[in-house]
């Protein structure tokens, strides 16, 4: 009668537990179809682009020609010819070192807070919060703000204020450049971490804190540490794979502030870099090496953040 | 005091109450600002967008912006209702093929047991930290050859296998769906795709709302400018985005365009907010 394997027969010692490989594979032909729809186009829109990057790194394939194999060279090229490769990386990480956990704590930090309020104000600042994530390209407000002339809210004050004698190049003027897109990136990196924080914090049952209490916890700092962040862990796990894949995102906005040749490449990103030899120079070899680099330097984040969060609580 | 930290909580001080709220009113602040400074710019006169020093509040707001903005839209060759047309069906397929694909996909992982199952959770899991600009190359390549350039397709169906639908419907559905439930259908004789749209479906309405809202944002903003060169088959982001490139003699109208495109996904946000906040609670983001 049992069409499926479900969970509840895996937990009996069962006699399908017992049987082949294949004997289980085609007895769950339904589970197949049933994750079949996605799982192909997984395969072809994730998967096969990414291996279709791999091998497209060691060629030089330009659209027009039939790509050619070049062993290493394009690696080669990246890591010991592109200098502007390397400010690339430089500037990627440094966006990424910095944005992605001041955001993560951020997301936190007023999750926390707005947790303690009554309902309708949670509500209300939660949407406060996460309204600059989704809105789009609201963002290009801050070219406004932090315009270079004396239009720009932001120099037009401090000019007012006489606390500077001329207008200054927000985003134009390679010593500003990078924090001004640190700061506006920040601004909108309240997203879908943030909302799953939310949850997750009035998820915590009430009576683990009643517990706490009598158990002699203090304070709410206490509470934070003993109680709250261990009942949150799957939730900061979570959080911190959506916070980096929010900063590496992010990284491909900085283009609408700095425009597209920042001065002196100093908030050239590697996605930057990327498109650059891709839809600019047609170098398609070449620029899916990035990306392959790229996605190595993603995998690696997540194993580092993932070893991490296992010490909370303990 | 309006606002009062909730009452029976234990173990609050004063000092650590009066800390919370200056943080709190410090990043709202921060956050706030630029989205007033918008609602602002996009009811100012022209006059008093270029005044020095320019003014954070609009004194004579007026809707000069809105009209221009129209005027302008009434110019272009493709008609605007055109530019709305593509978004919407950019929008509407893309979040139904979604919640399609990723649902099925969602109930056999949380509620069936099969050969290669936690390798495709792990596979998931990992692609949720996936900036999808590493595939752009291939993804272009695979979409010419496809024939999809030019179609609405091209921007569709990649969307249908957005994995953090999938992952958050999942623990949703797990968590949500008891199996004793699933159990007592089964042995009635219900055939799987019959349970599954007619007991796992309607328990986790929550789960859609919040991969609705979630593909709604991603959809939005498309401006299909990588696949798509057709001029009436373009969205509604791009159609504003040009008008907005006008230049600066358009900064007025650009800011209406903002406040637009800006007031649409927090309007949805807005009505489902405790039902997204729900799937995400309740999914408890379990397993890894």
């Amino acid at each position: 009668m049992s069409s499926v394997v479900t969970r509840r027969q895996m937990v009996r010692p069962g006699i399908e537990y017992k049987e082949s490989l294949w004997a289980r594979i085609k007895k769950s032909w339904r589970s197949y179809l049933f994750i079949g729809p996605f799982m192909f186009l997984f395969a072809v829109f994730t998967v096969i682009p990414v291996l279709l990057s791999i091998v497209l790194s060691f060629t030089y394939f330009n659209m027009l020609e039939f790509p050619t194999w070049i062993g290493w060279s394009n690696y080669i090229r990246l890591f010991l010819a592109d200098e502007v490769f390397l400010i690339a990386v430089k500037n990627t990480l440094l966006f990424a070192v910095i944005t992605g956990p001041l955001s993560y704590m951020m997301c936190f930090i007023f999750a926390w807070f707005i947790n303690e309020l009554q309902p309708k104000v949670r509500a209300f600042l939660t949407l406060l919060f996460y309204a600059p994530s989704i809105s789009g390209n609201v963002y290009i407000i801050w070219l406004t703000l932090f315009s270079a002339d004396t239009y720009g809210y932001i120099n037009a004050h401090l000019l007012n204020l006489g606390l500077i004698d001329k207008p200054i190049g927000w985003l134009i003027e390679p010593r500003w450049m990078m924090s001004i897109v640190i700061i506006v990136s920040l601004w909108m990196s309240l997203g879908t971490t943030f909302l799953a924080f939310i949850a997750g914090l009035q998820g915590v049952s009430p009576t683990l804190y009643e517990a706490g209490a009598i158990d002699g916890i203090k304070n709410r700092w206490q509470e934070l540490w003993y109680l709250t962040l261990p009942a949150m862990r799957t939730y900061l796990m979570f959080g911190a794979i959506m916070s980096i894949t929010g900063s590496f995102n992010a990284a491909g906005n900085i283009q609408a502030l700095t425009g597209p040749t920042p001065t002196d490449y100093a908030t050239w990103t590697v996605m930057q870099h990327l498109q650059d030899y891709g839809s600019v120079r047609y170098e398609m070899g070449y620029a899916s090496a990035i990306s392959v680099v790229l996605f190595l330097v993603m995998l690696g984040s997540q194993r580092a953040v993932q070893r991490m969060l296992q010490k909370i609580g303990n | 005091m309006a606002i009062r930290i909730r009452k029976k909580r234990l173990s609050r001080s004063t000092g650590g109450d009066v800390l919370i709220f200056f943080f709190l009113g410090l990043g709202a602040a921060f956050m706030a600002m630029p989205m007033v400074y918008t609602i602002s710019q996009a009811f100012k006169p022209l006059n008093e967008l270029w005044l020095f020093p320019p003014q954070f509040f609009v004194r004579n707001p007026t809707l000069d912006n809105f009209n221009d903005l129209l005027v302008l839209m009434g110019k272009s060759w493709v008609p605007i209702t055109r530019y709305f047309f593509n978004s919407l069906f950019i929008v509407f397929v893309g979040m139904a093929g979604n919640v399609l694909t990723g649902s099925l996909a969602a109930y056999a992982l949380a509620k069936h047991v099969f050969p290669g199952r936690k390798a495709i959770e792990r596979i998931i899991v990992l692609s949720l930290m996936f900036t999808p600009t590493v595939t752009s190359i291939p993804n272009y390549l695979l979409m010419s050859r496809l024939k999809l350039i030019n179609t609405y397709w091209a921007v569709v169906i990649p969307q249908w296998q957005f994995t953090l639908g999938l992952y958050l419907m999942r623990n949703f559905i797990g968590a949500m769906v008891h199996d004793s439930l699933l159990e007592a259908a089964r042995i009635d004789g219900a055939s799987e795709l019959r349970i599954y749209a007619q007991i796992a479906m309607p328990i986790v309405k929550p789960a859609w709302l919040t991969l609705i809202i979630l593909v709604f944002q991603n959809l939005w903003r498309e401006t299909g400018a990588l696949f798509i060169y057709r001029e009436e088959l373009k969205t509604l982001p791009y159609a504003l985005s040009q008008v907005a490139a006008g230049g600066i003699a358009r900064a007025g109208v650009s800011a209406a365009i903002t406040l637009i495109m800006m007031t649409v996904p927090i309007l949805i946000f807005v009505i489902n907010q405790s039902k997204i906040v729900e799937t995400m609670g309740t999914s408890g983001m379990g397993g890894e």
